[in-house]
């Protein structure tokens, strides 16, 4: 019947064919307009409504601009400050939170109860969250404020959100309220695929649970780790509604990040697109650096020296098999 | 080699701290919305006096009507937000999955370039594309539209990654070949053989996509100009405005409103959700 047919017909052609719709939206979507940015970087696109654009004279005038305007300095420090504050008690809670999760001799009850209301935050609106606690913060009456009054830590209601540290401190406490629950979660995860044997031969061995986390539970969830620290990482540098609901960006600039500066520079104000863009690519850069410094200083050296050697057996074996044909 | 047991009491001790810790953390969890929830039912006044209320009041209809004719309008919201999120996970879950089997099903030349392809843009920040995207957008007259935030969803190398794992497991070429035979076209196979396979892993990107783009600010918030266009976290935005400042209940009651549906959606599926999010870390 028709089995032979069937053999001679090629189907490679519908691999191009279901891709396509994706590889369009791409172009059209982010490959275009990730170069448009940077062109716009390069250009004096300012002014609401404005789409016509020449190019400056001297090409990186916006670039050196924007890296000396003090707020754009300032945002950076913010942004990288806002992250660092989170991220460091974000994923140790989450590793002392996985330890005991997954720890088989005392096991927790209702973990499946903890498990949903610590990722909770991280599902609802980031927009809501902040305007939320700028109102549980309130002057000169809130939630807090009674809180505080409750406890007999101040008998005068404090205006917590014009300090800049503290400001700066809730939006960090924010940002970390709502990912140490992912993060966990993640981790968790990461646990349950190591090898269950080297837990068996920890077992036999008599380690203790604090020997079997550091010496085989945390060597095991590098990999893990380094994805989370990474994707933290970039979420973290372009964090936006926190910060620009908050308290959009103050007291004094003190809870501005790079992705609120670009907002302010683009849609408020005197509408400069061109600033806007070139500190996009800057923080592109920014990101992309940091992103491979990660890879290189926690890249699995082992491994990478195991691909090293594999390589060069195979190069002598080919070498050998070279000289066995002559 | 007998394991040293610990000390009885330390083991309680230890115990007791764990549990401890786990409900404080529940409780930060869960306080910030309750307060907010109850808030909502009380009048400005009760809140003034006392800002913190475990138990609800009777003033969520008069709360209710300090919307009136102001701008924040969550029912104009919830529509928005709606369309836009309903119609991004459709288009974002088919296409993806489309080009997941692509990847999968298919012997062709640019096949592995492509999927490294994929990987490639899988971190890529959104940043920085967002003024280009925003001019590009203006140009073609396409501002206070929904199809620039639906259509972009069309490329979502995430959910593509996530699909073609799932297939490689789940899809087995047979299925496949013996529609073949009884003479089914590759569109076809796909809809109607391939897609009903894929339902669990579907399932679990939709909700995560249909969340990201209920929560999304940054992007309608420069698109969406005019207010009848209003997403919910735009609307929510509004509630900072100088309108609302003494309308503490108001605030309340309108940040409540953004967050009911997705409390709902999220109590309803959380096994899933949290599965899901288990399974996405799982990158090798």
């Amino acid at each position: 019947m028709g089995g032979k047919k069937i053999k001679s017909v090629s189907y490679a052609k519908y691999g191009y064919i279901f891709s396509l719709p994706f590889v369009l939206a791409f172009l059209i979507f982010t490959a275009y307009p990730v170069l448009y940015t940077a062109v716009i970087g390069f250009t004096d696109l300012k002014g609401l409504g404005k789409t016509d654009f020449k190019f400056l004279e001297n090409p990186f005038q916006n670039f050196i601009q924007i890296l000396k305007t003090p707020s754009f300095q300032k945002s950076l420090g913010n942004t990288v400050l806002i992250w660092t504050v989170n991220f460091l008690p974000q994923i140790l809670l989450a590793l002392l939170l996985t330890a005991w999760f997954t720890n088989q001799r005392q096991k927790i009850r209702g973990q499946g109860a903890f498990k949903v209301l610590f990722y909770m935050p991280n599902i609802i609106t980031a927009a809501t969250i902040a305007i939320l606690f700028s109102t549980l913060f309130g002057y000169p009456m809130g939630p807090m404020n009674d809180l505080f009054k409750l406890l007999g830590l101040s008998q005068e209601p404090i205006n917590f959100l014009n300090n800049k540290t503290t400001a700066r401190m809730v939006v960090s406490f924010i940002q970390f309220w709502m990912w140490y629950g992912q993060t966990m979660i993640v981790l968790i995860a990461g646990v349950l695929g190591i090898n269950p044997e080297l837990f068996e031969a920890a077992e036999i061995d008599g380690a203790t649970s604090r020997q079997v986390f550091f010496y085989i539970t945390l060597p095991s969830l590098r990999t893990i780790m380094l994805f989370t620290l990474v994707t933290s990482l970039i979420g973290g540098m372009q964090m936006f509604d926190i910060p620009k609901l908050f308290l959009n960006g103050g007291p004094d600039n003190a809870t501005l990040t790079v992705s609120v500066f670009i907002y302010n520079q683009a849609f408020s104000g005197s509408y400069m697109y061109n600033r806007a863009a070139a500190a996009s690519m800057i923080l592109f850069i920014i990101i992309v650096v940091l992103s491979a410094i990660l890879f290189y200083v926690m890249r699995d050296k082992d491994a990478a020296k195991m691909k090293k050697e594999i390589k060069k057996m195979k190069a002598a074996q080919k070498a050998a098999a070279k000289g066995v044909q002559a | 080699m007998s394991r040293k047991p610990e000390p009885l009491a330390g083991r309680a001790i230890s115990k007791t701290i764990k549990y401890i810790v786990c409900i404080f953390l529940a409780i930060l969890s869960i306080m910030p919305f309750w307060i907010m929830f109850m808030n909502a039912t009380r009048s400005t006044y009760e809140i003034q006096a006392t800002s913190i209320a475990l138990l609800p009041s009777t003033y969520l209809e008069s709360n209710w009507k300090v919307f009136h004719g102001k701008s924040f309008n969550p029912l104009v919201g919830f529509k928005n937000s709606v369309i836009i999120a309903v119609f991004t996970t459709i288009v974002n879950i088919y296409f993806n999955s489309l080009t997941a089997y692509a990847l999968v099903a298919y012997q062709w030349k640019l096949r592995q370039p492509f999927f490294s392809f994929i990987m490639a843009i899988l971190m890529l920040p959104a940043q920085v594309s967002s003024i280009g995207f925003y001019q590009f957008m203006y140009r073609i007259g396409w501002t206070n539209s929904f199809l620039p935030l639906i259509l972009p969803a069309i490329a979502g190398p995430g959910v593509v990654f996530f699909m073609r794992q799932y297939l490689l497991g789940a899809l087995s070429i047979d299925i496949v070949n013996s529609a073949r035979i009884d003479g089914a076209g590759e569109f076809y196979t796909f809809n109607r053989i391939v897609l009903p396979i894929m339902k669990p892993a579907m399932a679990t990107q939709a909700i995560f996509t249909f969340v990201g783009s209920w929560n999304n600010l940054f992007m309608p918030l420069i698109l969406l100009t005019d207010n009848k266009n209003y997403t919910m976290p735009i609307m929510v935005s509004l509630l900072r405005g100088d309108i609302y400042r003494r309308e503490y209940g108001a605030i309340y009651l309108g940040l409540s409103l953004t967050v009911l549906p997705l409390f709902i959606v999220y109590f309803a599926l959380s096994k899933y959700i949290i599965a899901g999010v288990a399974l996405g870390s799982i990158k090798e």
